[in-house]
């Protein structure tokens, strides 16, 4: 990925830094110009996600795409933080076979990608169950 | 706005098609569409696809197929919905002849995703979700499907069995197609016991790679009636839609929004409802995909369409047949084709020309197109005069 695509949502993928609508506490993650539905754009705060959800839906991907080859098979899920939000993101530290729908996760901050063309290591997010020793490895 | 047809019909062998270009592959079938049509000329052309520039390397595909195609100075240009764009062509042929502008236009569908690695062909795909907030994750199309499965699972009750069903459905339908790309039927065993790609979705839920075209010439209906020999075929109206790329975007991943509003404005605009179509090709990409879509379309209450495979509900002879061509599953799935295709196996079946896979007595068909994870959807409604 070209160094300024990556290091432009530095602070979405590092801070879980979203957007909160002052009119009716919407969150939007990643933040958005427009509110939907109104064409009104100066009607957000900022607001941070909290680190705290559940698996809303996952999967074990076996055919990675090419930058994720050394990794699979890897989780990919839905997270549904506490306040609601929904992230995409990969569950780490886990057994796949173990994992259900409403585990508790935390997020946590990892390494996302090691294969990258223009040699930067990309960082970010990823789930670790919340509960040790249930569904760790 | 006047009434359109189409008259004609063209579609090549799919398949994996090394020895043929991105040109050849889209000029055979558009010949075979204008053949059909019985006409020497056309006024307009609308070319979908997904991503030619990432499969092949080529953009401008609007003016290279009309050169070679040997029409000069056709007005003519590329539409894009990723999966999708098959169907967005037929929506802009569809509204350049009701207007007036054009009588005659053709809208087809190409992709040749051969020419590049399997790597390069995922990459290709994959630029159909979100690359900042799911690819960038990991994310897949076999995975974004593979969650919304689990979800409607979860949801549900809808089992691995469910799934396996669609498949099996959908091969023994393209068992009789001979265009299709895998023509021979599957079991339920082998599908659930084929190669998990995302889990729980196995290789045999997944819609292949695939070279192909798809090509129709459509007219507003007085043309039709002057120049078309075989019965004709009425486009009666159609439903477009977008929603969000990101699935994590939407309220719900055991519903299709783009597909529920597309399918409620092409009943809205026809006159018909869900009970007045006889059968349907829908966007088959995935077996859980067939599965959410029958069910947004208002054929299966939402949770039940894990049913309609099943019960043989969805089989030819079955109460509302699904994908009689074989769909994307055993057709084969050149992703901008693909809408297109879809409407000419709608055509194809209400002229009566199905072989060993006509439904009898159809007189309305649906086709439902979808792009990337049901970011976009088009639906047509299509009545035999």
């Amino acid at each position: 990925m070209f160094p300024a695509r990556t290091w432009r949502e530095y602070p979405q993928r590092y801070r879980l830094e979203a957007v909160k609508c002052t009119k009716d506490n919407t969150v939007y993650f990643p933040p958005r110009l427009v509110r939907p539905g109104t064409l009104e754009t100066d009607c957000f705060e900022p607001y941070t996600l909290p680190d705290e959800g559940t698996i809303y839906t996952f999967t074990v991907i076996e055919v990675p795409p090419n930058q994720f080859k050394d990794e699979a098979p890897y989780v990919v899920a839905i997270i549904e933080l506490v306040d609601g939000t929904k992230i995409t993101c990969q569950v780490a530290d886990c057994d796949p076979k173990k994992l259900e729908i409403g585990q508790k996760v935390k997020m946590e901050f990892r390494r996302i990608q090691t294969h990258e063309e223009h040699g930067v290591l990309s960082y970010g997010y990823k789930a670790v169950p919340a509960i040790k020793g249930v569904t760790t490895v | 706005m006047r009434e359109v047809a189409i008259i004609g019909v063209g579609m090549n062998q799919w398949g994996e098609l090394w020895d043929k270009s991105l040109r050849d592959v889209y000029v055979e079938s558009a010949l075979e569409a204008i053949k059909d049509a019985g006409v020497d000329t056309v006024d307009g052309m609308y070319v979908g696809a997904m991503a030619p520039g990432l499969f092949v390397g080529q953009e401008h595909l609007g003016s290279l197929l009309a050169d070679y195609l040997g029409i000069k100075n056709l007005p003519c240009a590329r539409v894009e919905s990723a999966c999708a764009s098959g169907g967005v062509a037929i929506k802009s042929a569809f509204l350049e002849i009701a207007s007036g502008h054009s009588d005659i236009v053709i809208a087809g569908g190409v992709e040749k995703m051969t020419d590049c690695s399997g790597d390069d062909a995922t990459y290709a795909l994959a630029t159909a979700a979100d690359q900042e907030y799911e690819v960038f994750h990991g994310a897949t199309f076999p995975g974004l499907y593979a969650m919304m499965a689990r979800r409607h699972m979860h949801e549900f009750g809808t089992t691995q069995e469910q799934l396996a069903h669609v498949a099996v459905k959908n091969h023994k339908n393209g068992a009789k197609n001979p265009k299709a790309q895998y023509p021979f039927e599957v079991t339920l065993d082998g599908v659930m016991n084929s190669v998990m790609i995302a889990d729980p979705l196995h290789i045999l839920d997944c819609s292949p790679i695939t070279d192909g075209a798809a090509c129709v010439v459509m007219a507003d209906l007085e043309t039709a009636k002057r120049i078309c020999k075989k019965p004709i075929v009425k486009v009666l109206g159609f439903g477009h839609a977008t929603d969000a790329i990101a699935l994590h975007s939407r309220k719900s991943l055991t519903q299709l929004d783009a597909t529920i509003v597309a399918a409620e404005r092409a009943y809205k605009m026809t006159g018909k409802k869900p009970e007045d179509i006889d059968f349907a090709e829908v966007h088959d990409c995935f077996t859980i995909a067939e599965i959410i879509v029958i069910e947004d379309l208002g054929f299966f209450e939402k949770g039940k369409g894990g049913t309609g495979a099943e019960s043989g509900e969805t089989y030819i002879g079955g109460r509302i047949p699904i994908n009689p061509s074989g769909g994307l599953k055993s057709k084969g799935h050149p992703v901008g084709a693909t809408g297109v295709a879809q409407a000419i196996e709608v055509t194809t079946q209400l002229r009566g020309d199905s072989g060993d896979r006509q439904i009898e007595g159809a007189k309305v068909g649906l086709a439902q197109n979808m792009g990337g994870s049901g970011g976009s959807a088009v639906v047509h409604i299509m009545e035999v005069l």
